[in-house]
């Protein structure tokens, strides 16, 4: 077990130098020039040249990436062309508040998801499990930015209930753990965990309902162990797949968020990806992607690791 | 003759998913206790149903089950909760065809014999773990304390179905329902485990009924012999004069597709033609279509199942008299 830890995370070096390469590279193929984002159009050819050597941008495409690389690999992701700041420190900040928001929105979504799914599961075929069928189509099809525009018609503007704006009072970047917070959380991240409640109700309703049917429940039956004991055995079977399923989910809510954030201006990664973009502030595009592939990265390292611990035929080869 | 252990009265089950199949159709089977019967019968003749039924495995749902069903005295359609699974496994127990899936594969071997003797007595979990161990060193396993913590899959198809009669009589169960426990096992392994079987069945002293379609292996362990066709018991009797002398067309035709002394050099003779669709019996004798000796009064009327000195038959034209029981 030990060597396997081991050798998984050997396997994960190459594939994170490999993220690293495409999304220094990726931001190359895009169009337009980061100059002209900050240099005026008329701009004198020494003002470009002078800029141009500033950033580092005269130099060959492997010599930026091996430079940046050196420096992303002591934490220093370069300085924001638009904001002039740390580009390390507003992406952390930026992924503490996604984080917070994916973490309780994938919390709800695997949670109901479970339970639907389990219920549809038992009662294969009946009006719970239709009604559960519905709702996780409805939730994996559902355009997650329509839905949270409709919540905060809804419930912020006929029902004055919930903030649709910001992730705090005064639209201030701080998380607190109070209540004024905590209601500014409810809607982006009841938008946010609707995909992953759909995703994970049907795998469960599925692995659930083979399970059922297969010999060894007959077998458990057999032995006289009561419901509940029999529901552990069926839990600890589908928790592998389930695991999987959920791991790369929250993968998608840390960077599938930018329109859902863009919608509740929650002030996280997918907020700070799409400012980026339009603003063409390239070392702040890297850094976040970069952030953001990690974070699969390592996710999908640690399902592999967890798997085997649960289910003993799996990860010996 | 004392009330026998178990007891079967007119037991019909009807499976209504999609379409309606008679699975059973009023079988009657009556065993003493310590007695040993094997249940013969090609697939799909409701064999397996016959065992499923007398632990109430199939989903209520979709299965109507008709008649009575008496086990050491309880009225096993009549149970519920708690005393059904005490039921299961304590009283009556199981031992599976494939023993690769009747394990749940996430749990070690060990852990499932002691969650079985747990769920059955009040004792901690050391004292069921010591027991299980016991028991796997009773089925023969070698080095049973390091198979104790293997998974399913670690084991080998004889193993495991050594650990699946460990985890069966963990409870000592009164009767033991053995589902062709062999089919799924090399020839070599196959002997092994019948003989484990029986040596454990003289040891507990526990009724057996024995499902197989394979003739030999019913002769090895049984004291008596049911053959099934359709759902229904066509005859039954004591091992050695059901062999020698068999009543029912069926069982000659079973016994001389057969490999044996007698018939040694020469081709096997095949029952001709397949079983009937359950869900649409013929409605006299469910074998006429495939009989050589059938006439109008095998396809109008099902022959009753006439018993007589141990022996019975349901048969309009059955090979030999059963006044004249050799």
């Amino acid at each position: 077990m030990f060597a396997y830890i081991i050798k998984r995370l050997l396997y994960a070096i190459p594939i994170a130098l490999s993220v690293t390469v495409v999304s220094f590279v990726l931001v190359y193929l895009a169009p337009g020039d980061p100059l002209n984002a900050i240099a005026p159009a008329d701009a004198p050819e020494e003002v470009i040249v002078a800029l141009k050597s500033a950033y580092g941008l005269d130099k060959p495409v492997p010599v930026q990436y091996g430079l940046w690389l050196l420096r992303a690999v002591q934490g220093d992701l370069g300085t924001s062309i638009a904001s002039g700041r740390a580009v390390t420190a507003e992406v952390l900040s930026a992924v503490s508040n996604t984080l917070l928001l994916a973490g309780m929105a994938a919390l709800g979504g695997v949670l109901i998801g479970c339970i639907l799914g389990a219920l549809a599961g038992y009662r294969h075929g009946t009006w719970i499990d239709r009604v559960a069928t519905v709702v996780s189509v409805i939730g994996v099809s559902i355009p997650h930015y329509w839905l949270g525009l409709v919540l905060t018609i809804v419930f912020s503007i006929w029902l004055p209930w919930f903030p649709a704006m910001g992730a705090g009072p005064g639209g201030s970047s701080e998380w607190l753990w109070d209540v004024e917070h905590l209601r500014h959380l409810v809607l982006p991240a009841l938008t946010l965990s609707v995909i992953p409640m759909g995703i994970i109700t049907r795998t469960v309703r599925a692995l659930v309902a083979d399970m059922l049917e297969q010999e060894f429940v007959a077998a458990l039956r057999a032995r006289g162990l009561s419901a509940i004991a029999i529901f552990r055995h069926i839990a600890k079977n589908t928790a592998p797949t389930v695991l999987a399923v959920a791991g790369l989910q929250i993968g998608y809510l840390m960077g599938g968020s930018i329109l859902v954030e863009t919608v509740f201006a929650w002030p996280g990664t997918g907020f700070l990806l799409n400012t980026a973009i339009f603003q063409r502030d390239i070392p702040l595009l890297q850094g976040t992607i970069l952030v953001l592939c990690m974070f699969f990265v390592v996710l999908n390292l640690l399902v592999d690791i967890l798997q085997p611990l649960i289910d003993p035929r799996m990860g010996r080869g | 003759m004392t009330t026998p252990l178990v007891s079967l009265q007119d037991l019909s089950v009807q499976f209504c998913g999609n379409r309606k199949a008679s699975a059973l159709n009023e079988v009657n089977i009556e065993l003493a206790a310590g007695e040993v019967l094997g249940l013969l019968g090609e697939s799909g003749s409701g064999k397996s149903v016959t065992l499923r039924t007398l632990l109430r495995l199939h989903p209520e749902r979709t299965t109507k089950i008709r008649g009575r069903m008496l086990v050491d005295g309880q009225d096993v359609l009549a149970l519920k909760g708690r005393a059904l699974e005490l039921y299961r496994g304590g009283t009556v127990s199981m031992v599976f065809q494939e023993p690769g899936l009747a394990f749940d594969p996430v749990y070690t071997v060990g852990q499932q014999i002691t969650e079985a003797i747990r769920a059955h007595e009040s004792v901690t979990e050391q004292a069921a773990r010591a027991r299980a161990l016991l028991m796997l060193e009773r089925v023969q396993i070698p080095q049973a304390k390091r198979r104790f913590d293997a998974y399913p899959h670690e084991l080998s198809g004889g193993m495991r179905q050594r650990a699946m009669i460990a985890l069966a009589l963990a409870c000592q169960p009164k009767l033991l329902l053995a589902d062709e426990p062999t089919t799924a096992l090399d020839a070599t392994v196959q002997i092994q485990i019948l003989l484990l079987l029986r040596e454990l069945q003289r040891e507990t002293g526990m009724s057996v009924i024995f499902v197989t379609h394979d003739i030999g292996a019913a002769v090895e362990v049984a004291d008596r012999i049911a053959v099934m066709y359709a759902g229904r018991i066509v005859e039954q009797g004591p091992v050695g004069q059901l062999v020698r002398a068999p009543r029912h067309p069926y069982t000659a035709g079973l016994l001389a597709a057969t490999v044996g002394t007698e018939n040694r050099g020469q081709p096997l003779m095949a029952v001709p033609g397949s079983p009937p669709d359950l869900a649409a019996l013929p409605p006299g004798c469910s074998f006429a279509p495939r009989c050589k000796h059938a006439d109008e009064a095998c396809r109008s009327r099902v022959p009753p199942l006439l018993s007589s000195a141990g022996q019975a038959v349901a048969c309009w034209h059955p090979l030999m008299p059963l006044a004249e029981a050799a």
